[in-house]
């Protein structure tokens, strides 16, 4: 189980203290799924990178099954349990997939367990195995290698930073589904960050970041009809009034 | 012959495809060839006017390999002349390569000079690991002269690495390639410590429809000094693309000098060139992964290299 609490970010830019995050507390059960949503710029990904301990917070805590991890690095948190998969991830020169797999298991995958990792994501294993995990991969395949790099290994927790950015409908369908089957084994708990409203519909309990603080968290139920709802009607006004399109 | 612990222990670094004394073979100690022997497509002759050899390659022969490595354990200066001669349509790997055990206090020095005359149709692989080893007070130098001339459709892959523990290399290579012919060149490189590595390399691609692939990656750490010229020159209707790149560690000094010359309207040539240190990125991603700040750095490292 995961507890944040009291968790804020400040940074000190051009002598400025800005806050990046305020007074985020919340939890993660084993086996529970959460998704973070919100507005770009509201500090989703920030709070990604305190939980992987690639920022330290300037207050509050983080404690992971009881056990406080707001000191521990990146490696320590990632043996004591937690998986992350980034947004942008980066590329290696020279790592071939199946190399890249390995490490991120911990341990020397079989063929068929490498195969099955890629399947999972939508990816033909024997196309890319010896492939490397450069610049000749497109910006979706290498997202996709990201995520099944969190799959290769089992985790206490699982965070997954914008998984559907940069994939394709047919291999986010695929996606959706293995994030489904994870989530119905209640093993391991789980951090989506998202904006896709099928990956919100997933989600045991819904968390919404909006200048950095926690604007609003709830069951599904109870506030998918609030998020989206608001949203129609934020546009159905501003149509109404300047005939502006969404989004604009 | 009965090999001594330490040259078998150098040979296990510089021979990656493992050296054993049976088909042909040419094993160069401390100056002198103390073991060789042939294949029926490959036969070893010894020069008689200078140190080195005479290597005949049959086109009869098919995915067949020669290993020719050089071992010195002593301190002293030598110079040899390997000669290749590779028949049309011959099918051969190549394993070279040199390791010092440094020992005393003077320097340890192999300057190799080997011509390749390919004929056509052949496929030619030629492995050259460089590696030394011993105290800081013996200067262990090593400086590689390659001179390459690819006949009609032939295929010359060149791969050197120079793994770790030489104080000073300059390396010249030079090829020409006729019509059709093709060569992909790996150049890998590590130095540390106040080590010094330049690497002069000119491609000429004189043949209608020749093509070359450079690529060179290497690690500077340490207060080492990297200097890279690669120089291709297309002389007809040919592609080549030079692609040099480096990580820079520590008060290390790398500079990548590409060079690309056509003389003729259908030439085509790219370079890219590259120098950074190792992304950071890259780092957290493996730290996510469960390893240490120090693993990470050489799992990268290990990678770029490979």
């Amino acid at each position: 189980m995961l507890q944040v609490e009291h968790l804020s970010y400040e940074v000190t830019a051009e002598g400025r203290q800005s806050e990046i995050l305020s007074d985020v507390s919340f939890s993660v059960a084993d086996g529970e799924m959460l998704v973070i949503t919100g507005p770009n710029g509201g500090g989703k990904s920030t709070l990604a990178k305190l939980l992987v301990g690639i920022n330290r917070p300037t207050g509050g805590r983080i404690l992971l099954d009881g056990k406080d991890i707001t000191e521990l690095s990146i490696d320590e948190r990632a043996k004591a349990g937690i998986g992350f998969a980034f947004q942008q991830p980066p590329r290696f020169k020279g790592m071939t997939v199946r190399r890249f797999l390995n490490l991120a298991a911990g341990r020397s995958l079989t063929e068929d367990e490498c195969c099955g990792l890629l399947g999972s994501v939508g990816l033909c294993a024997m196309e890319y195995i010896d492939r490397e995990v450069d610049a000749t991969l497109s910006g979706g395949e290498v997202k996709r290698i990201e995520i099944a790099t969190v799959l290769a290994k089992e985790h206490d927790l699982c965070i997954f930073d914008e998984p559907e950015a940069g994939i394709d409908l047919w291999s986010f369908s695929m996606l959706v589904k293995r994030f489904e089957k994870i989530h119905k084994e209640r093993k391991a708990g789980m951090i989506l960050i998202s904006h896709q409203e099928r990956i919100i519909r997933m989600a045991d309990r819904i968390m919404v970041i909006s200048n950095g603080q926690v604007e609003r968290m709830g069951g599904a139920g109870e506030v998918m009809p609030q998020l989206f709802g608001e949203e129609v009607e934020s546009c159905a006004c501003r149509q109404q009034k300047g005939g502006v399109l969404c989004g604009d | 012959m009965e090999i001594n612990g330490v040259t078998k222990q150098v040979l296990d670094v510089i021979d990656s495809y493992g050296f054993k004394q049976e088909g042909a073979y040419n094993l160069r100690l401390d100056g002198m060839a103390v073991c060789h022997g042939d294949s029926r497509h490959i036969h070893i002759v010894k020069k008689e006017d200078v140190a080195g050899i005479d290597i005949f390659i049959s086109g009869e022969a098919r995915n067949e390999q020669v290993h020719i490595p050089v071992v010195m354990t002593k301190e002293g200066i030598d110079v040899v002349y390997n000669d290749f001669y590779v028949e049309d349509g011959a099918d051969v790997t190549i394993v070279a390569g040199c390791g010092i055990h440094g020992s005393g206090c003077s320097e340890s020095r192999h300057d190799g000079i080997h011509s390749f005359h390919v004929g056509k149709n052949a496929n030619v692989k030629y492995v050259e690991n460089h590696y030394a080893e011993g105290p800081k007070s013996a200067s262990k130098v090593l400086n590689p002269v390659t001179k390459i001339y690819v006949g009609e459709d032939s295929v010359f892959t060149l791969e050197t690495a120079q793994i770790k523990g030489v104080d000073r290399t300059k390396r010249e290579t030079f090829v020409e390639l006729s019509e059709g012919a093709k060569l992909f060149v790996t150049e890998k490189l590590m130095t540390d410590e106040e080590q010094d590595a330049v690497s002069d390399m000119e491609i000429r691609l004189l043949g209608e429809h020749s093509s070359a692939q450079i690529i060179s990656r290497s690690v500077a750490k340490g207060t080492s000094r990297q200097v890279f010229h690669p120089k291709a020159i297309g002389e007809n209707l040919c592609r080549a693309h030079v692609q040099c790149d480096s990580i820079i560690m520590d008060k290390a000094e790398v500079s990548s000098i590409p060079e690309i010359n056509a003389r003729h309207v259908d030439a085509q040539i790219i370079h890219e060139a590259a120098i950074g240190r190792i992304n950071d990125e890259q780092m957290m991603k493996l730290q996510t992964f469960g390893l240490s700040e120090e693993e990470a750095e050489g799992v990268i490292i290990e990678n770029f290299l490979r």
